[in-house]
């Protein structure tokens, strides 16, 4: 198998595999929301309600498309395209396991391993703000354009400590972006130096100010509740998607939801060690290499559908904050706080390593 | 007047540090989220379980007939006086000789409708009725496409021989309000 077959493989079951995590976590969105409510949720399509997300699916294709006719029609249909677009770019650089081993040849369980590889996803996930200011604005629409300044001054507003954020887990990791070496370095040493159980090296346990930062940021680059000014119903009947209709109006949903599972992947890998778990060198031991590397594409999946759920668990449970709490938090509160955490987190790294 | 001991004095204190935070808040929020998760859940799945409804319910009206089938109606009106709402509407009409088996006493109601659009179901139809022969039953209303279906006429409001509407409960519960 040539490599370039092998890539292409991998990028198609990827997109396959966050299409149908998207699909299905607009199931789990209701019925969690259910749950959390006391309510059931939907349980007449198929068994538990398993095909409501295919059933959602056709209602949004046989639905008619309205073009408005007072909007910019290709900016129109070009918003929900690269709000889509830029969801699905962004899967590239995540290490999704341990490398697989196929004939004799190792092969990386990563679309790309480019050296920049947190950068990339921090430009792409901004990119994706045209999506939603070009729909917005194209709707020609009091509603979708207030909908669509919201999320991108919060999305602006937020990326900026997002990546502060990060900057400290890169100290740590030698200055290194490439999403790959941060994972292997969680996977390596011992935790705070003596704590020896493989696989566990977490950033979380050094960085947890970080982390509560970063997890901030990435509900509000979602703009998911308690973030999400941006399409809130009961202001702007919808937002930026007010015009939108039929699959258009779904591939903003879905990009959503596309969106939330790759920023569950990413706080996966930056903070919980990706595919690494406690006990992975001891199964190296015992099992064969491709076993465990499946064991770790399983174990990166499981604690993002975990992240998925927070994401919902929080959503009923915060109420939506008021724009001017949203732009305190984000400037007066997260920015200056990872400024100070990346301040002291490089002078705590340097007494260390001197 | 106090009604219960559970009012509180509103405050507004500068919040402390912890409590601009807002983590514990959330944390508490999320603790009291995750718990609803195990509840139970209070959905009842309609079509194959029904909820029980309480024995004094006040929905369809039912026209009743005695023990040998007769109607009790005797079109005196009282009802369509007491509603609030003016929703009865009838015509009287009397008993022809032949016709001692179709009805009790001898005038009755060649025409009684119930506009239920109109009706609020406040069952004072029935505390009017001298004769026992207007109830409200447990039955829903069935939804209609158009208004002009909504006037329930007497083929719907009879009760049909071979099904009988049990209403001994809503009797029972008026010979207590009585006495």
């Amino acid at each position: 198998m040539t490599l370039i077959l092998f890539k292409t493989l991998l990028i198609l079951i990827i997109f396959l595999i966050s299409l149908g995590i998207a699909a299905y976590s607009t199931y789990g969105e209701r019925k969690i929301a259910a749950f959390l409510q006391d309510r059931i949720g939907p349980d007449r399509a198929g068994p538990f309600g398993i095909l409501q997300p295919i059933a959602d699916g056709v209602k949004m294709f046989l639905k008619e498309e309205i073009i408005p006719n007072v909007s910019n029609k290709w900016l129109f249909i070009l918003g929900p395209c690269i709000f889509m677009v830029t969801a699905l770019m962004t899967s590239a650089v995540i290490p999704w396991g341990l490398p697989l081993e196929i004939s004799g040849v190792k092969y990386n369980l990563q679309v790309a391993d480019i050296n920049i590889g947190i950068l990339y996803v921090l430009g792409v996930v901004s990119l994706g703000v045209y999506g939603i200011m070009i729909g917005g604005w194209a709707s020609n629409n009091k509603f979708a354009l207030l909908g669509a300044i919201r999320a991108s001054s919060q999305m602006i507003s937020y990326e900026l400590a997002m990546g502060m954020s990060v900057i400290a887990i890169l100290l740590m990791n030698d200055g290194s972006l490439s999403l790959n070496s941060m994972v292997e370095n969680q996977g390596t040493g011992k935790l705070y130096g003596f704590i020896n159980i493989s696989g566990m090296n977490w950033n979380v346990f050094y960085q947890p100010v970080a982390f509560l930062i970063f997890l901030i940021c990435a509900f509000a680059e979602c703009n998911r509740t308690p973030f999400d000014l941006a399409e809130s119903e009961s202001e702007l009947i919808g937002g930026f998607h007010t015009e939108y209709s039929s699959m258009k109006l779904g591939l903003y949903l879905f990009a959503e939801y596309i969106n939330m599972f790759i920023s569950a992947a990413v706080i996966s890998c930056l903070f919980f060690g990706g595919y690494n778990f406690p006990g992975i060198s001891y199964l190296q031991e015992i099992l064969p290499a491709n076993i465990v590397s499946l064991i770790s594409v399983a174990v990166l999946f499981g604690k993002i559908i975990f992240f998925i759920f927070f994401f919902m668990w929080i959503r009923w449970t915060i109420p939506r904050f008021r724009y001017d709490q949203l732009m305190r938090l984000g400037w007066q509160w997260l920015m200056p706080l990872s400024i100070i955490n990346m301040l002291i987190s490089g002078a705590v790294l340097i007494w260390i390593r001197n | 007047m106090q009604l219960t001991n559970r009012a509180q004095q509103v405050v507004q204190k500068e919040m402390t540090l912890a409590e601009r935070l807002y983590l514990p808040a959330i944390f508490a929020g999320l603790s009291i989220t995750i718990k609803h998760l195990f509840k139970k859940k209070a959905t009842l799945k309609y079509p194959e379980v029904k909820r029980e409804f309480a024995p004094v319910y006040r929905g369809q009206h039912v026209l009743k007939r005695d023990a040998e089938g007769r109607e009790n109606c005797t079109a005196c009106g009282l009802c369509a006086v007491s509603c609030p709402a003016e929703a009865i509407t009838m015509d009287a009409a009397e008993r022809k000789a032949g016709e001692e088996h179709l009805y009790r006493e001898e005038k009755y109601a060649a025409k009684y409708e119930i506009n239920m659009l109109r009706c609020i179901y406040c069952g004072l139809c029935e505390e009017a009725c001298p004769k026992d022969a207007i109830y409200l039953t447990d039955r829903i209303v069935a939804s209609e496409f158009t208004r002009g279906k909504f006037v329930y006429g007497k083929d719907v409001l009879v009760e049909k021989m071979d099904d009988r509407i049990d209403v001994s409960q809503r009797k029972k519960h008026y010979s207590i309000v009585n006495n």
